[in-house]
């Protein structure tokens, strides 16, 4: 007994390109006077050129039975091994419907038609064709005939915000009475919220120039190179510094010296501006000169409310890189 | 159900909607058990940006242009290449196929259109401008084609219709009619109903309908409801009583072929450059994405390059379909309605093959 494997090439439609393999061909070999098996590696292709000698008509005819209603189909067949034994083949297939397929008979004639152009000669290995890996889903943004309700709960909120009762503030892109954080439609462009970005645009002028050797440095921060007075301003590498989240868009730095200079000498304060849109980027740094003070103002004002928003401050740790 | 609601008047419009936002909690339990998924088949066969893809009438072929200069031919259901069409010299804007699948006319920018043989990719014959070609169109019985070339070197654009011979060896490159006036670039020229006009849109914005037997301008849409900006697309219904277009405008419009009234107009927020209609679903398919040399500049997820679905006749967005690296530039719906593909900037066709489920995407 062996096995024999057979490709089916069903044309299915909606997982095209996938070859069924139905492995369900089982071969027997029955050898009059012989009990032994012999395992021998036959291509199904073979088997049809092997009557070499003129003796099939002694051979019983070739039997069809099937498909019956599970689709089994066998086909019995007769011919002569190499050693001159008559073998009896029965090939056990299973026959399945995947899709229903229609076709123009003109499509059908097209499916055979011979590859023309650079797809003649087209490798095996190019692989032009491909099923993509991942599964693409039919994304619906909300579900159908919920956007009028939707839109009226919106315009409930929008009236609070007109009122003077809520302030409606956008967290993610600082646009104020326009929409809600959740709704913002730049909600795909924010930094997600954990991985804060602990520098501000522009603070990153110090650049390791020593140890990356080869690497480009922009003329005006290779050594010796003159710097601009306010770089230094700029630069968040200092001590005792603190870092102040969630502030809102109206505070700028006078403000946030205001709050902070209670606890102690200030050195420097910062409020991360949008360099584009010249709006607060809703975080900003304070340093102060002495480590208890900052101690101090995190203690305080960490959770404090300013500016209706809930403030958050915390060292502000350089990241760990 | 859906042709006939095209026609329906506002009143009774209104009144289906009514209807259906009763029953809307059903609809949204519906809508969470189904999930259409699809496994597309990617087709890399292009190394530039794809432009057009159209396919034949038996929906078993796709056709695909792009701005190498070799269009090819896919079988549609399994995405195997069949052959290249070797020969033009410049980017291949746009394609069409005549009805029985055996000749296909391509407009290229080498300043030629050109008649294939769609069985054996040979070279039948050459229409040869003093400018790009961008659009082409069979007309219905294939007898004629339309070909619109783009301004260049003073010259002004302008529309070609070109008759096709049954027999190529007949074919001759004279035009039967030109038509000009059109400021800047026509970007697409289709034929609407019995041939008796030819429908165009480009660079202007405006949709124009001109008389292909005297060769005048008939009717231009009106300036208050037209498009803002460039006419990027244009896509005829299966029975070309209606056509969509797409503008850069950030939005796409439904027009009457006849009377060039508008009847729906769709938002997005991003410029349309592809469109396509369902044949079988009340579903308009949009394609778009920001500009492509501002690609690398901006977050890809703020390119927006899914081809989204819109309700037809409610002008809702239902769906997305994300997976091109840049914007869209090229949609097809299989005339059985049961796949599309489209085209990207990142010269990748993607094939998608409805799940059954999305048949059951619940429209009016």
């Amino acid at each position: 007994m062996f096995l024999l494997g057979f490709c089916h090439y069903i044309r299915q439609e909606h997982k095209p390109l996938v070859f069924i393999d139905h492995r369900h061909r089982i071969m027997a070999l029955e050898r009059p006077g012989s009990a032994q098996k012999q395992p021998s590696k036959l291509r199904w292709g073979e088997l049809d050129e092997d009557d070499g000698e003129d003796l099939d008509f002694l051979l019983p005819p070739r039997q069809v039975i099937g498909p019956d209603n599970n689709g089994i189909k066998k086909v019995i067949e007769y011919k002569f091994n190499d050693d001159g034994h008559k073998v009896k083949i029965t090939t056990t297939t299973r026959v399945r419907k995947l899709a229903k397929a229609r076709f123009s008979k003109r499509a059908i004639e097209r499916r055979a038609w011979a590859k023309f152009g650079d797809a003649v000669h087209e490798d095996v290995g190019s692989r032009l064709t491909m099923v993509s890996t991942e599964e693409i889903l039919l994304e619906r943004p909300r579900a159908p005939g919920s956007k009028g309700e939707e839109k009226a709960a919106g315009d409930a909120l929008g009236q609070l915000g007109k009122g003077g009762a809520v302030l409606m503030v956008c967290r993610t892109c600082g646009k104020k009475g326009d929409h809600w954080t959740s709704r913002c439609p730049y909600k795909d462009l924010a930094p997600p919220t954990e991985s804060f970005v602990d520098k501000p645009p522009g603070s990153d002028t110090v650049v390791a120039s020593g140890g990356t050797k080869g690497a480009y440095v922009p003329p005006s921060m290779r050594a010796g190179a003159e710097r601009p007075a306010g770089s230094d301003m700029r630069r968040r590498n200092e001590e005792n510094s603190v870092r102040v989240t969630n502030l809102s868009e109206d505070t700028r730095e006078p403000d946030l010296l205001e709050l902070f200079r209670t606890f102690g000498p200030v050195s420097r304060v910062y409020v991360a501006i949008d360099q584009k849109t010249g709006v607060s980027r809703g975080f900003g740094f304070v340093n102060f000169v002495s480590k208890e003070d900052a101690e101090r103002a995190i203690m305080k004002l960490n959770g404090y409310g300013y500016d209706n928003l809930i403030l958050r401050v915390e060292w502000a740790t350089p990241r760990a890189n | 159900m859906g042709k006939t609601n095209l026609l329906l008047n506002d009143g009774q419009l209104l009144l289906l909607l009514l209807r259906r936002s009763k029953s809307s909690s059903f609809l949204q339990l519906n809508f969470r058990q189904s999930k259409a998924k699809m496994r597309p088949i990617l087709m890399k066969g292009h190394e530039r940006p794809l432009t057009f893809l159209k396919y034949n009438r038996d929906g078993d072929l796709l056709f695909s242009c792009a701005k190498d200069h070799t269009p090819t031919v896919w079988f549609a259901d399994n995405g195997e290449r069949l052959g290249t069409y070797a020969g033009h010299n410049g980017a291949v804007w746009c394609c069409d196929v005549s009805r029985d699948s055996t000749r296909l006319i391509t407009g290229s920018a080498d300043q030629s259109a050109k008649l294939w043989d769609v069985q054996s990719g040979t070279q039948l014959f050459t229409f040869s401008f003093d400018s790009p070609a961008r659009a082409v169109d069979f007309a219905v019985g294939d007898k004629l084609a339309v070909i619109t070339t783009d301004p260049f070197m003073g010259l002004t654009s302008a529309i070609h219709v070109k008759r096709i011979a049954a027999d190529p060896d007949d074919q001759v490159g004279d035009s039967v009619l030109v038509l000009k006036g059109p400021q800047g670039r026509i970007n697409r020229a289709v034929w609407g109903p019995l041939n008796k006009t030819i429908i165009s849109a480009g660079e202007d914005a405006v949709v124009r309908i001109w008389d292909t037997e005297t060769g005048k301008l008939l009717q231009e849409n009106d300036k208050e409801v037209g498009h803002k900006k460039t006419v990027t697309s244009l896509a005829k219904s299966t029975d070309g009583s209606h056509f969509l277009t797409g503008s850069l405008d950030k939005s796409a419009k439904l027009w009457d072929s006849r009377s060039l009234t508008l009847i729906k107009t769709y938002f997005t927020e991003r410029p349309v450059n592809a469109v396509a209609m369902s044949p079988l679903l009340n579903h308009v398919v949009l394609g778009g994405g920001q500009d492509a040399s501002a690609v690398t500049t901006t977050d890809h997820r703020a390119g927006k390059f899914e081809a989204k679905f819109y309700d037809k006749i409610l002008q809702e967005e239902i769906g997305g379909v994300k997976g091109h690296f840049g914007p869209i530039n090229a949609l097809a719906f299989n005339p059985d309605g049961k796949s599309f593909s489209s085209g990207g900037e990142d010269g990748y066709v993607r094939l998608h093959h409805f799940d059954p489920d999305y048949f059951k995407i619940p429209s009016i």
